[in-house]
């Protein structure tokens, strides 16, 4: 199994995916596309495109041959941004940041508890500054006010 | 030519006066700020100032807000260059090289010719602003939908010149982009499409978290857990000019990109955007060794700046001669000029030539002061990459994150920018590139709503599409470009026999 053959398996599934939603949308006609024709046909051409990658895909790298030594980082971090998702209007912006940055400084890249809470503090409150204070960017507050 | 330069001369007048020159310096570093941000586009930007605006004169007013915009455009490619983050849609493409010139430690070189050859288009452009303003606008007045879906198709064409690696993967994710482009409320019928009940994505997906997380996400998520951290050379003082060969490979880029952008951004609508895009793919085309692309090659970064800052002077064309806005920031600006009881349009050159000329010298005037704001600063900033990486990439997630927030107050969009980063981690980690994936974002909606409206015009004959001269014309040129791009395949086919040694010229012989 190749790299390329796996990833236009993915895109081919995609592609009968999007189609297949689409069928609750009317399609139109050719001269009087509806609103499901263009996805339908930007799918099909997906699952073209697909199928050729897929068919030259014997020279792509090996599956095996990918490294994911910093799958435990890129976890972190896209729980992070997972997080701040469900934080944001829930915690505050300022909160959420500080747990964010506290949690990566801290426990993922192991740094010292003065630093940590230095470098979270100013970043947190030193970007609400900036855009809440200055720039008038509407940020949310927390239940505590911050 | 004796009355544009008398006319010039009292623009001039009226520019350089003390209180009109500290609103363009104000508006400058306003711009330069919020393009810097990644999030705060220029449209916000001047929607915050546009209150403190109403109590000044109608010249130092526009001044103002101009300012703000070119100081965008001017700062969108710091956060490219230095971090991978496009600022905004128009500096996607500066993050490509832009970014591997910074790894290889000429992150002040790109800083600087970003900053040159932005000055360079802008004063360019401005001059064929006001030269060029009423014929160039009248050209503008016959786009229509079948016009522009001819552009918008051309713009897709030169995807076939935008990447180095497989044109059919390449394809793939252009077609993946259009298709996120399909989603929210379809703009002819009213019909919810893919938005599965959330009324946030009843809009589509924004261009900015796409963005920010396929190119500043699918960043830090890469390089953040490497055994060695990411090999970011730091620069030293005499490395933050470029040098003699950086300039003179930058010096036709810069002059095709400001042709190019100034062109794209006098049509109506927003597809200036694309002329970044589009300035990338034909400093690849004409490239000597277009393999250096994608790997820090200078054009690649001069050519994309220079484009998008003149398509700035470009989309001031419908607004200054004929009151048309060419997208939702000329279109705050007229909001503005009638506020002060001014209607732009075709009479306002006769009626109001001090506001005109002011603007247009005032323009000059801006680009001056953006390029001394901006060169001292291209030190500052490549301090940033000092910063050790294990706290430099929180700080930039924290700023992805702020950015994307700003754009709509919505979490929702910090969910599409996390999604799009894992996306964009995969899509990387498998060879495929990202670029594409947001060009057909962008042209999705464009190219539907051209289409449709095309073919409701002419009750559904396709006809219409060479029908019309600026429209077959641009069909034809897309045709070519496709052409052009297979014929490496081609060939390759035809001189299959020749590489296996065969000789054809004795086979006619044994037949």
């Amino acid at each position: 199994m190749t790299t390329d053959r796996l990833s236009a398996g993915v895109l081919a599934l995609f592609a009968l995916f999007v189609m297949w939603e689409s069928r609750q949308l009317p399609l139109g006609t050719f001269r009087h596309p509806g609103p499901a024709y263009v996805p339908v046909l930007l799918a099909s051409l997906l699952l073209l495109f697909a199928i050729f990658i897929l068919f030259t895909g014997s020279r792509a790298p090996k599956l095996s041959s990918l490294q994911w030594t910093e799958w435990r980082h890129a976890l972190a971090i896209f729980a992070c941004s997972v997080f701040s998702v469900f934080a944001i209007e829930r915690l505050g912006y300022r909160l959420t940041m500080l747990l964010m940055l506290a949690f990566l400084v801290k426990l993922v890249e192991k740094r010292g508890w003065i630093l940590s809470l230095i470098f979270s503090f100013s970043l947190s409150w030193g970007s609400y500054f900036l855009f809440y204070t200055l720039l008038r960017v509407p940020l949310p507050q927390g239940p505590l006010g911050f | 030519m004796a009355d544009t330069l008398h006319n010039l001369y009292i623009g001039f007048s009226v520019a350089l006066a003390p209180q009109v020159l500290l609103y363009a310096f104000v508006g400058c570093v306003v711009g330069t700020l919020v393009g810097v941000l990644p999030g705060i586009g220029p449209l916000a930007g001047i929607s915050l100032l546009l209150p403190a605006s109403f109590g000044l004169d109608a010249t130092s007013a526009i001044v103002l807000l101009a300012g703000i915009y070119y100081g965008a455009m001017y700062g969108g490619s710091t956060t490219s260059i230095l971090m991978r983050i496009p600022g905004e849609a128009a500096s996607v493409m500066t993050c490509i090289d832009g970014y591997e010139m910074t790894r290889r430690g000429r992150a002040g070189p790109a800083l600087a010719i970003a900053a040159i050859g932005s000055y360079i288009a802008g004063t360019v452009s401005v001059v064929g602003l006001m030269l060029l303003a009423p014929p160039l606008a009248s050209f503008a007045l016959r786009f229509g939908p079948p016009e522009y879906f001819a552009l918008l198709l051309l713009g897709l064409l030169v995807l076939a010149y935008m990447s180095g690696g497989s044109m059919l993967k390449s394809l793939a994710m252009a077609a993946l982009g259009l298709l996120l482009g399909m989603i929210g409320i379809d703009p002819m019928t009213g019909f919810f499409r893919f938005s599965y009940g959330l009324v946030e994505l009843g809009d589509g997906i924004g261009v900015v978290p796409v963005a920010v997380g396929l190119f500043g996400l699918s960043e830090i998520l890469l390089t953040a857990g490497q055994p060695t951290a990411p090999e970011v050379k730091k620069p030293k003082l005499k490395d933050l000019l470029p040098s003699r060969q950086e300039w003179r490979d930058s010096l036709w880029p810069i002059g095709r990109g400001t042709v190019l952008g100034f062109l794209i951004g006098i049509i109506p609508g927003s597809a200036h955007i694309i002329s970044s895009f589009v300035s990338y793919a034909v400093e690849r085309r004409l490239a000597k060794d277009p393999e250096r692309f994608g790997h820090g090659a200078i054009e690649g970064v001069a050519g994309p700046e220079s484009a998008n800052n003149s398509a700035t002077s470009g989309a001031f064309v419908p607004m200054l001669a004929l009151g048309i806005p060419s997208g939702p920031i000329p279109a705050v600006m007229i909001a503005a000029m009638m506020v002060h009881g001014i209607s732009p349009g075709p009479l306002l050159i006769t009626q109001q030539p001090e506001l005109f000329w002011g603007f247009i010298a005032s323009m000059y005037v801006g680009n001056v002061v953006l390029l001394i704001l901006n060169l001292p600063l291209v030190g500052i900033f490549v301090n940033v990459l000092r910063v050790p990486y294990p706290l430099l990439y929180p700080a930039i997630l924290l700023f992805c994150v702020l950015g994307v927030y700003a754009v709509n107050g919505s979490a929702v969009d910090i969910g599409i920018m996390a999604a799009m980063g894992a996306l964009g981690y995969l899509l990387r980690k498998f060879d495929f590139e990202t670029a594409p994936v947001v060009l057909g974002l962008i042209l999705a909606p464009m190219i539907e709503m051209s289409l449709r409206q095309s073919l409701a015009m002419s009750s559904g004959n396709y006809a219409i599409f060479v029908n019309r001269p600026i429209a077959s014309v641009m069909l034809l040129i897309g045709l070519a470009l496709l052409l052009l791009s297979l014929m490496p395949f081609l060939m390759k086919s035809i001189d299959w026999r020749h590489r296996l040694g065969i000789n054809t010229a004795n086979e006619g012989e044994k037949l």
